[in-house]
């Protein structure tokens, strides 16, 4: 197989840079793993996210804006072109706080972040007392210790399976290849530029690869010089049977789709290459859930899985080109909903240029080549 | 749907949907309800299309009902009692 680019990972960071590839008429093979490799995108809780993120790393908080403010003209282009709903809902989102200590804290937080933007425009958020929250959410009683709330104004949901399916569908749609059960054993850079991948049953070559493979892209991207360092931090979900609406608009843990599941998440453990559930992560997310809604206690969990977050050591995204092998890009990232409409514009854009623009530079790797303070 | 073999020597009633139906002490509500002319427990929370008891043994959640004023009672695992009320669950629950 021949192609322009190669997409190593069909997860929703590589669906979407595959998808935005083959929209501008790139020749592109995307290369899904198997079944039993670690899949972060099938565990995904769906948030398109702004409010909070960035802090001490501007960069991050401006391409999260530009993604979340692109998301809906993606949403409407992916719609055209595979007839997918994503379910994309866009009302803003909260996080809920517990106590007046929570309350000042998360505003201190935003504020302090809001300052180091150095941005002209308003907040992306606003706070809100208890009666503006109760409003806001009239059809469920707040827990009694819940003293507000953030807003975020740009945040919102989609629903995450169904982004993937459709990427996956648009891949093909526009012209490119998807190719599934492709786990990739060996990728090799030519003297004269150009790659092969190896993935078992067959061979591709390419001018480009983007290794975009979640947690088998640290063993991937080493082998055209790129040493990633990434760790896998789970997360558990709880998903609760379904109900009449009650939440307009998600929280940072707590969203009901479209069909009227509540789905409760999220635990941050580090336990390494382990996708399995625990009865205290159920406790802990549901004692949660119930602390911000009462009523919650009284429906019950049909489901609960695990995911593991790519997490590099600072938390934000690696976007870098190979030096020793131009032309081998790497992506990972753990908000891979929310950032995709980077990933299938401006990311997709540029790979197809054959170079990452500058304003990526931030986001290398070698941010991490600095010898630790002793 | 299902008929009983033999005849209880002593029934309970219950009710569903508001109607009094004759039942045997130590059967399920799930077994009440196939033996209904309309044998369905409940209509689905996206689609509104009708499900009944099927597995009879707590796996399928298809059986599930409001039983004395508590939704989304799995109706196969739960026994009769006199004056029991059942209702059918259509669609989402209310919260």
């Amino acid at each position: 197989m021949q192609a322009d680019v190669i997409v190593i990972g069909a997860g929703t960071v590589g669906a979407a840079i595959g998808y935005g590839l083959a929209s501008r008429g790139q020749r592109v093979i995307v290369l899904d793993g198997g079944d039993r490799d670690i899949r972060a995108a099938n565990a995904n809780f769906g948030l398109v996210w702004l409010h909070g993120k960035g802090m001490d790393m501007p960069a991050y908080y401006f391409l999260t804006r530009k993604s979340v403010d692109d998301w809906q003209a993606f949403d409407e282009e992916l719609t055209d072109a595979t007839s997918v709903d994503l379910q994309y809902e866009h009302r803003g989102g909260l996080v809920l706080c517990l106590g007046e200590d929570d309350f000042a804290q998360r505003r201190d937080n935003l504020l302090r972040l809001h300052n180091q933007l150095e941005d002209a425009t308003d907040p992306d958020w606003e706070m809100l007392d208890r009666d503006a929250l109760r409003k806001l959410l009239p059809r469920v009683s707040l827990g009694e210790e819940v003293s507000g709330a953030s807003l975020g104004k740009r945040d919102g949901h989609a629903n995450p399976l169904r982004l993937l399916a459709s990427l996956h569908a648009g891949i093909v749609q526009k012209g490119g290849s998807l190719h599934r059960g492709c786990s990739v054993r060996a990728v090799q850079g030519h003297s004269g530029g150009g790659f092969s991948v190896d993935f078992g049953s067959g061979r591709a070559s390419a001018a480009r690869i983007v290794i975009a493979a979640g947690m088998g892209s640290k063993a991937i991207a080493r082998q055209v010089g790129l040493d990633v360092p990434i760790r896998p931090q789970r997360g558990q979900i709880l998903v609760t049977e379904k109900v009449m609406p009650i939440l307009p608009l998600p929280t940072l843990d707590v969203r009901q789709t479209r069909e009227g599941s509540v789905m409760i998440g999220a635990t941050h453990e580090e336990v390494g290459l382990d996708c399995s559930t625990t009865a205290e992560a159920a406790a802990a997310l549901s004692a949660n859930a119930v602390r911000q809604f009462p009523a919650l206690a009284e429906v019950s969990v049909v489901r609960q899985w695990a995911g593991l977050r790519i997490l590099t050591p600072d938390g934000f995204p690696v976007y870098a080109e190979s030096e020793s092998h131009p032309g081998a890009f790497v992506a990972l990232c753990h908000s891979g909903v929310t950032l995709a409409a980077f990933h299938a514009g401006l990311l997709a854009e540029s790979i197809a240029a054959g170079r990452l623009p500058a304003s990526l530079n931030v986001f290398h790797h070698r941010r991490f080549d600095v010898p630790q303070a002793a | 749907m299902f008929r009983k073999l033999h005849e209880s020597d002593a029934p309970v009633a219950i009710e569903i949907d508001g109607k009094t139906v004759s039942a045997e002490v130590g059967e399920s509500v799930a077994a009440v309800l196939l033996r209904e002319a309309d044998a369905w427990a409940r209509l689905t929370p996206v689609t509104q299309s009708r499900r009944a008891p099927y597995c009879m043994m707590g796996v399928c959640f298809d059986c599930l009902a409001e039983v004395d004023g508590k939704p989304s009672v799995q109706t196969c695992l739960v026994p009769v009692c006199d004056g029991m009320r059942v209702t059918r669950q259509c669609g989402k629950r209310r919260i």
